[in-house]
């Protein structure tokens, strides 16, 4: 296959990226958009098979290894995407992430290798960028992962003179980066990959469980550029503009999704840095909360005229979106004007809430976006608060010490009554008491989310 | 390649990337995200180039992780977009 078809293909599976980003931007066209980007990727992936280097004879040296790895990939990844609970989605992203970076970290050292003494110092330092945030996306990443499966804390991990020591290491990560330029060693490349692995995770680990999907978009953003500056030095047009193209609109999305949260991107990476660790266990004396029944329930219900429902991520947890349908359908049918209030960042991503409900068959002009909601929480009888907790705390709003501090909230503190459904007392993703737990216009009602619906569900019948 | 070809795609990407997202509601930016993710899965064509060119047994060895690693990237990425956004069809009128 000569040079020029093979860039010409290659343009074509960019333009399909640019289609692909174009189509995901809007509801109808999102899944299209998915196919169209699949497809170039695929086309690109089959064309790298007739010309892969200058004069590389045909088949590919290795091609039994190739394709085994190709194989092998497969075997993990489809099962991997096709089995995940949507609810443990955000994760699989970050991990999908991740290995995206470490690859591209692992073709820059193999290239490296490769070239030896003959590298061009620009090579060199596009190498040496790849390895950097590749390593710096994946171990990120692997920490992203951690948090979001809660195999570790959610909480910022804050240690003595851990900005000192995060500052340390990026700096050294950027002198022996200066080493490898002038040295042109294997070992200083290595020792290069082995801190930027370690500034990964000391530069996610302060960061607070609401504010871990800013980051893994932040890190989606890193590993688009590292593949453009791969494709810089392996001479792929093809990789240039996907990786430049996945870098830019990251960057934007990511912004996007700090505005949604109320956050700045400079406040989240580095608030953690000079947050004090917050007092862990809150005031620590037991304050009297007003515990209902599910017949409590129901009764306040059944005299409603306008009930919002309030999902989050318990709701998710305890796969209780049918049930919760179920006890929407049955109050319609009462005559009550019933609404899901969801926040933005309701569940562990932007977006995510939707996708849990969608699965659940809620009809979709029953979801009403927060700017809708908030305004009519004054006219609301009830609020149920299903497993939520950080988006309806109104310290978001009037506390200016705490982590989630200008986050806008759905507003269910005017409601005329407060119902939450939670498990426990235990607090939020972000580690916060919630005030509003204690209002004397709150009811709690204690238990898993599916059980307790259920619950509310038979002593509505039954009213 | 031209270092100032390769600086003209650059740029024009880096604005095209902005231009396409720039008015994506909230409600899709994790499949937005998810897809993004996707494609840069791509890097598995650069892992197959330098797994073609590899001399020594370290070399290969490298590439086949980077293989495995973007086929992970790439295919899984495209699957899990395409399973979240299968659940958005059928609830619009």
């Amino acid at each position: 296959m000569s040079r020029t078809l093979y860039d010409l293909v290659g343009l074509a599976a960019g333009v399909a990226f640019i289609l692909a980003l174009k189509g995901l931007s809007h509801p109808k066209t999102a899944r299209r958009g998915n196919l169209i980007g699949a497809f170039g990727a695929t086309l690109a992936t089959l064309v790298v098979f007739f010309y892969a280097n200058p004069g590389s004879s045909l088949p590919l040296n290795n091609l039994g290894w190739i394709l085994g790895a190709m194989v092998v990939g497969l075997a993990i990844g489809v099962p991997a995407a096709r089995k995940v609970q949507m609810t443990q989605m955000p994760q699989l992203v970050a991990l999908f992430n991740g290995v995206g970076g470490g690859a591209a970290a692992l073709v820059a050292i193999v290239e490296y290798l490769h070239l030896g003494p003959k590298a061009t110092t620009a090579e060199v330092i596009f190498t040496v960028f790849t390895v950097i945030v590749g390593c710096v996306s994946f171990s990120g990443s692997v920490i992203t992962f951690l948090k979001l499966q809660e195999l570790m804390t959610t909480r910022p991990v804050i240690f003595p003179a851990g900005r000192f020591i995060i500052a340390a290491t990026l700096v050294s990560v950027l002198g022996v980066g200066v080493w490898v330029v002038s040295a042109l060693g294997t070992t200083p490349l290595l020792v290069l990959a082995a801190l930027s692995l370690l500034f990964g995770v000391l530069f996610v680990l302060p960061v607070g469980g609401a504010d871990v999907p800013i980051v893994i978009s932040l890190l989606n953003a890193f590993t688009g550029l590292t593949v453009a500056a791969s494709g810089y030095v392996l001479d792929s047009v093809l990789l240039i503009i996907a990786g430049t193209l996945v870098g830019a609109s990251g960057t934007i999305l990511t912004r996007k999704m700090a505005e949604a949260m109320g956050r700045s991107l400079f406040g989240t990476l580095f608030g953690a840095f000079t947050a004090k660790p917050q007092d862990a266990a809150g005031s620590g004396e037991e304050r009297p909360v007003r515990s209902g029944s599910p017949d409590d329930v129901a009764i306040l219900l059944n005299y409603a005229r306008r009930v919002v429902i309030v999902p989050g991520f318990g709701l998710a947890v305890a796969q209780a979106q049918h049930t919760v349908r179920e006890l929407a359908d049955m109050m319609i049918a009462k005559g009550i004007d019933v609404a899901y209030g969801i926040h933005p960042v309701a569940g562990r991503m932007p977006g995510h809430m939707n996708v849990l409900l969608a699965e659940a068959n809620v009809p979709y002009e029953q979801l009403a976006e927060m700017d809708e909601v908030n305004p009519t929480f004054g006219q609301t009888d009830v609020a149920i608060v299903i497993g939520a907790n950080d988006v309806v705390n109104p310290a978001a709003q009037t506390s200016p010490g705490c982590p989630i501090y200008g986050m806008p909230i759905l507003e269910v503190n005017n409601a005329a009554n407060i119902i939450f459904l939670k498990r426990s007392m235990r607090p939020g993703f972000a580690g916060i008491e919630n005030e509003l737990l204690y209002d004397p216009k709150t009811m709690l009602l204690f238990g898993d989310a599916k059980a307790s619906l259920t619950k509310v569900v038979s002593a509505l019948k039954a009213l | 390649m031209e270092p100032m070809a390769i600086v003209s795609i650059f740029v024009l990407a880096v604005f095209v990337g902005f231009e396409v997202v720039s008015k994506v509601s909230s409600t899709l930016h994790t499949p937005l995200m998810s897809g993004a993710n996707a494609i840069h899965g791509v890097i598995l064509v650069g892992a197959i180039i330098v797994a073609d060119h590899s001399s020594t047994n370290l070399e290969l060895g490298l590439a086949v992780a980077a293989i495995v690693l973007a086929t992970i990237n790439m295919v899984g990425g495209f699957v899990v977009t395409d399973r979240m956004l299968e659940m958005f069809k059928g609830n619009k009128k």
